[in-house]
């Protein structure tokens, strides 16, 4: 890593407007090349992203069943009226609050505490931020599918370890089969993945901290406490807040990891949105309804990452 | 990084070159089917079929824990990648009614295939839809059911049977009702046995895809639980949530809490047959299709194990599993399709597919004088598809298993509410799936 | 905290905080990288040594899961096999050892081909796409430039079960189901965005002067962008680029639901690896084992630019 200072540029309102080239163009004009280098993109999102959304909004008033070749009939709100008042899909909703505000808090915390540890620029600190970041980077399927072995109660490392640790007996718990274990055994491995992340954007907070301010609380004799309550902590905030914010969608999106580990189980105790909505669409194949929750949980995350992002910015400007 | 991306552009570049969409080969055929042991015998059976026509077979195994998912989603792409489907007999419901399937009476017909030849049992539940009547969408060609296995070696210790005479009163043998297995599950269950400790039974658990219902029902059945009322369709009230039925899921969580292994919430057949294999319990409950491989492990194999039918209770019933084999719609290999089914359908080879370890269906394998002594588990086999019952087989069944794993797990492996109030939640999301199909 | 020492200076921290904190930065790394380590070390054990208790850190090496990675066996009885020719080869020796006979090969290599060709080839259209529209939105007045930007950058909050729904009801009308033609477009359209704003972070930091003076020079605009500012800009196409790669390569919800054969990819196929029972976890840490190798590759040359990669460029060094 290196040490030059960070800049968060989320949603910058455009950078540098650009000057009007003061040469003659010869060939395709500058608009005439804009429109085609932003084209295809353009159009290659519009076929694989808006016409489907805008289909997945007129299915969601339909009853349409993609497994099924009968007509299709327009039921109005009806599938919207079905989720809102169904209370499966309210426990779902509260599956994945529990697990997107525990794995926020828990990589928040331990993220920033490492990217803290690591500032202090050990000897090797390199070496080893490269390995801690291993995990963030692999599949959470073909990962979170090994895990389930980890967790074996009789054979796995994991209830391995604790026995080992606290002489509880290794099969008198189980991980993925108890109620009350299931939801923290998803938060765990998405911890393990995920804190790197969360303490790779830390650290470019706390290194963006220019000395001088630094050296101006030491000449006023700060406490080291003071130092990190009033000037650490505030200034790497929006870093902070951005983890938050892109840790917060991918686990409200979260379907990999859980469906490989308990998809959902036992009971519906880690049924969260996307398993849910998987179900409902791919095995269950109520399509128009699936859609209706599609759109639901859609209009949810960019509605919440909009509330966010202003909250963001408003802390970026002090 | 330079290098790297001028061999990222190279090979990208190579490869929008050559065609993405690799015809296959001509005369070769894929077959789809469950990843499993009778899957693997048929891909050694195969070998004659491709010797004797010249079509290379190609095949696509999914585990059963995935299996309905992916092949339901293939078949509703109208994909291409199954030319044959061994598809499950639920589906035929669904596949006929959509047109998955290539319905075979013609083909039967001119190939002078008789459905009298096979177990009436498999016809109806692997074949026929609508139920009953002579529209053949599969030839039978793996008969299953669920049964169970025992330790037959610790089940005559000497010691073992003292004590357990002792306790329950009655001769440590495989059980007859659902009560004389209790006992011995718990008889089993944490006892050493040969320094190792041991447990009563492995039964099915699974949440994801259809384990746990395959468990329940084959359960219930024999306690009473009924689908609809036989003499009105669909009619489900005090049938599905009866006294009975009710009976029958309390035991079968007190059985799960009472006498599996620890870590036994998620298990199906593999899981199933692993506990039993790796010498962890005394009794396992499975699809028959997995004695074969058990009766030919070196570890619990031979004379260490022994086979038993479901154990009766008010009713005497088993699950039906098992599957015939279709031509799917949207191949453009149907030729070589029917080929196979015709080949398939030999005697010699419908004997051959029960030497390797598949279960045939063929009356000429199964009432053969010499069948029942051709394998220590061929009785109880025989026995088992005389009292099968199936899941439901509609177009919505895929609707009708998510609620009924939903509810069952809920109650027996996450401890949420009671009996009653999982099949009253049952009954409440069958019937919607109905009234949302227009069938009642 | 660095309170330890008193006379510590803020720019370099005292040699016992250091230590400190080195020791507990080492411990987790060490403890996070367990997984990953028996990842390793489950592959190259035997099935029975595999599922033993308590698990076994010493063993005596095999590559018996890897030869069940690459094959499908059928149980047969000792007189079926003893009536067979010889075994070629130590899989096959140990295959017979377990009373079983080698089938055929499994579906392992022709999957890997899949993740690597829809890798590949949505990864050269999604850099290739993004390069010409960040350079349009580095340098030009497009209207709506903001609009458009955060559009793009939407299209990856949807859930993806949510998108493969109607991309599935399209694919199947399409005939795309189960193609690699399918992916490689969906996964361009999921990484277009992606390699957008990063690349537009890259080129803005390119000083338009250069291509200025190219063009007063007599260049046109397209020969001033071929060659001024790509070649300036090598660097962070080739980040973008493994960027795209890494998604395409561990994608699993759309892969899991929209391929079923022809076009599946290692993760869905990963899980389905199973033996004569469950999981056979040491073919599927072989699988794992040989999956992750390009990753860990590809994470160690990245190292630089991960932090912009992960964060959309929102973060810049």
């Amino acid at each position: 890593m290196n040490e030059h200072s960070g800049t968060i540029s989320i949603a910058d309102k455009a950078a540098a407007t650009p000057r009007p080239v003061a040469v003659r163009v010869r060939g395709l004009s500058d608009k005439g090349i804009a429109w085609l280098f932003v084209g295809p993109t353009i159009v290659l999102l519009l076929a694989i992203n808006i016409f489907p959304l805008i289909w997945t909004i007129y299915l969601s008033f339909t009853n349409y069943a993609a497994n099924r070749s009968g007509e299709v009939k327009n039921v109005g709100t009806r599938n919207y009226e079905r989720i809102l008042n169904d209370a499966d899909i309210w426990a779902a909703m509260q599956a994945t609050a529990h697990f997107v505000i525990w794995t926020i808090a828990i990589e928040t915390v331990l993220g920033f505490a490492l990217a803290y540890l690591i500032d202090k620029k050990f000897r090797g600190h390199g070496f080893w931020t490269t390995l801690l970041l291993l995990p963030m980077m692999l599949s959470p399927a073909v990962v979170g599918n090994f895990w389930k072995f980890l967790y074996e109660p009789q054979i796995g490392l994991f209830n391995y370890a604790i026995s080992y640790l606290t002489g509880i007996d290794r099969t008198s718990f189980q991980m993925l089969g108890e109620v009350s274990l299931a939801p923290w055994a998803i938060v765990i491995v998405d911890v393990w993945m995920w804190t790197p992340y969360v303490m790779l954007i830390c650290l470019a907070g706390l290194r963006s901290i220019p000395d001088y301010i630094y050296e101006a609380a030491e000449v006023d004799r700060a406490s080291p406490w003071r130092q990190f309550v009033s000037i650490t902590l505030p200034m790497s905030m929006p870093f902070i807040m951005l983890a938050v914010l892109f840790r917060g969608i991918e686990n409200f999106k979260m379907f990999d990891l859980i469906n490989l580990l308990t998809s959902g189980g036992p009971g519906s105790t880690t049924e969260v949105a996307s398993i849910t909505l998987k179900r409902a669409a791919f095995e269950s194949w109520r399509t128009g309804y699936s859609s209706a929750f599609a759109i639901i949980l859609f209009v949810a995350v960019f509605g919440l990452a909009n509330i966010y992002v202003k909250a963001l910015n408003k802390v970026k400007q002090r | 990084m330079k290098r790297l991306l001028a061999i990222a552009g190279a090979v990208a570049a190579a490869m929008s070159l050559t065609p993405m969409h690799e015809a296959k080969a001509e005369g070769s055929l894929t077959l789809c089917w469950a990843a499993w042991d009778p899957a693997n015998a048929l891909v050694e059976l195969s070998k004659d079929f491709t010797a004797e026509s010249g079509v290379q077979m190609k095949f696509e195994f999914v585990p059963w824990t995935s299996y309905a998912d992916r092949f339901l989603n293939e078949l509703n792409s109208k994909g291409k990648l199954c030319d044959l489907i061994i598809g499950d007999s639920q589906w035929i419901g669904g596949a006929a009614e959509n047109g998955h399937y290539v319905k075979l009476n013609d083909f039967f017909e001119k190939e002078h295939i008789s459905m009298d030849d096979f177990l009436p049992a498999t016809v109806v539940g692997y074949s026929e839809w609508p139920k009953n009547t002579p529209n053949y969408w599969a030839l039978p060609a793996m008969g299953d059911v669920v049964g169970w296995t025992y330790r037959k070696d610790w089940f005559s210790r000497p010691e073992l049977q003292q004590e357990f005479k002792a306790k329950y009163g009655w001769d440590l043998d495989a059980p007859k009702t659902y009560d004389q297995l209790k006992q011995i599950g718990e008889f089993f269950q944490g006892r050493k046995i040969d320094g190792k400790t041991v447990y009563g039974a492995s039964i099915y658990t699974e949440r994801g895809s259809e384990g746990i219902t395959m468990g329940v029902t084959n359960v219930l059945y024999d306690w009473g639980f009924e689908y609809q009322n036989p003499d009105k369709p669909y009619d489900m009230k005090g049938f599905v949530n009866s006294p009975d039925a009710v009976a029958g899921l309390e035991f079968y969580k007190s059985l799960y809490k009472c006498c599996t292994p620890p870590g036994a919430s998620n298990v199906y057949m593999g899981e199933s047959a692993d506990a039993f294999k790796s010498g962890q319990v005394a009794m396992h409950m499975n699809f028959a299709f997995t004695w074969p491989g058990l009766y030919k492990d070196e570890n619990v194999g031979g004379d260490k194990i022994g086979f038993f039918a479901n154990p009766a209770e008010k009713k005497h019933f088993a699950q039906l599993g098992g599957q015939g084999i279709s031509v799917v719609a949207y191949s453009d290999h149907k030729d070589d399709a029917f080929k196979y089914i015709k080949w398939f359908v030999k005697p010699e080879v419908q004997a051959k597919w029960w030497k390797l370890g598949g279960f045939s269906c063929a009356k000429s394998v199964l009432n053969d004088p010499g069948f029942t002594k051709s394998a220590p588990y061929a009785q109880t086999f025989l026995d088992s598809m005389s009292i099968v019952k199936d899941f439901w087989a509609e177009p919505s069944y895929a609707q009708l298993l998510q609620a009924m794993q939903k509810r069952v797990h809920d109650y027996v492996v996450a401890d949420k509410g009671t009996a009653q109030e999982a099949l009253d939640s049952l009954l409440k999301d069958w019937t919607e799936v109905f009234e949302d199909n227009g069938k009642i | 905290m660095s309170g330890l020492s008193t006379a510590h200076s803020v720019v370099e921290p005292s040699a016992t905080s250091k230590r400190v904190a080195g020791a507990l930065v080492i411990a987790y790394a060490l403890i996070t990288l367990i997984p990953l380590l028996w990842i390793v070390l489950t592959s190259f054990k035997t099935p029975p040594d595999s599922i033993a208790y308590p698990p076994k850190l010493m063993f005596q090496p095999s590559i018996e899961g890897y030869c069940n990675l690459f094959t499908t066996r059928t149980r047969q009885t000792p007189e079926y096999l003893a009536a067979m020719p010889p075994p070629t080869g130590y899989c096959d020796r140990a295959v017979r050892s377990r009373n079983m006979v080698i089938a055929g090969p499994s579906n392992v290599i022709p999957r890997f081909t899949n993740s690597i060709i829809i890798a590949f080839g949505s990864t050269f259209l999604a850099v290739f796409l993004g390069t010409l529209a960040a350079y349009a939105f580095s340098r030009f007045r497009i209207p709506l430039k903001d609009d458009l930007l955060f559009f793009i950058l939407s299209t990856r909050m949807m859930p993806p079960i949510a998108v493969a729904i109607p991309i599935y009801l399209m694919y199947r009308e399409l005939g795309l189901s189960d193609t690699l033609l399918g992916m490689i477009l969906l996964y361009t359209a999921v990484n277009v965005s992606l390699a957008v704003w990063l690349l537009k972070g890259f080129i803005d930091e390119i000083p338009r002067e250069y291509e200025e003076a190219a063009m007063i020079d007599g260049y046109t605009r397209l020969q001033a962008f071929t060659k001024i500012v790509l070649p300036q800009a090598t660097t962070g196409i080739a980040a973008t680029a493994i960027f795209c790669m890494i998604f395409a390569w561990n994608e699993y919800a759309f892969a899991v639901l929209l391929t079923s054969g022809e076009a599946q990819t290692m993760p869905p196929f990963i899980p389905f690896i199973i033996g004569e029972g469950g999981q056979d976890w040491p073919a599927v840490a072989s699988a794992t084992t040989l999956f992750l190798i390009p990753i860990v590759v590809f994470t160690v040359l990245l190292r630089k630019h991960l932090l912009r990669g992960i964060t959309f460029g929102a973060v810049r060094k």
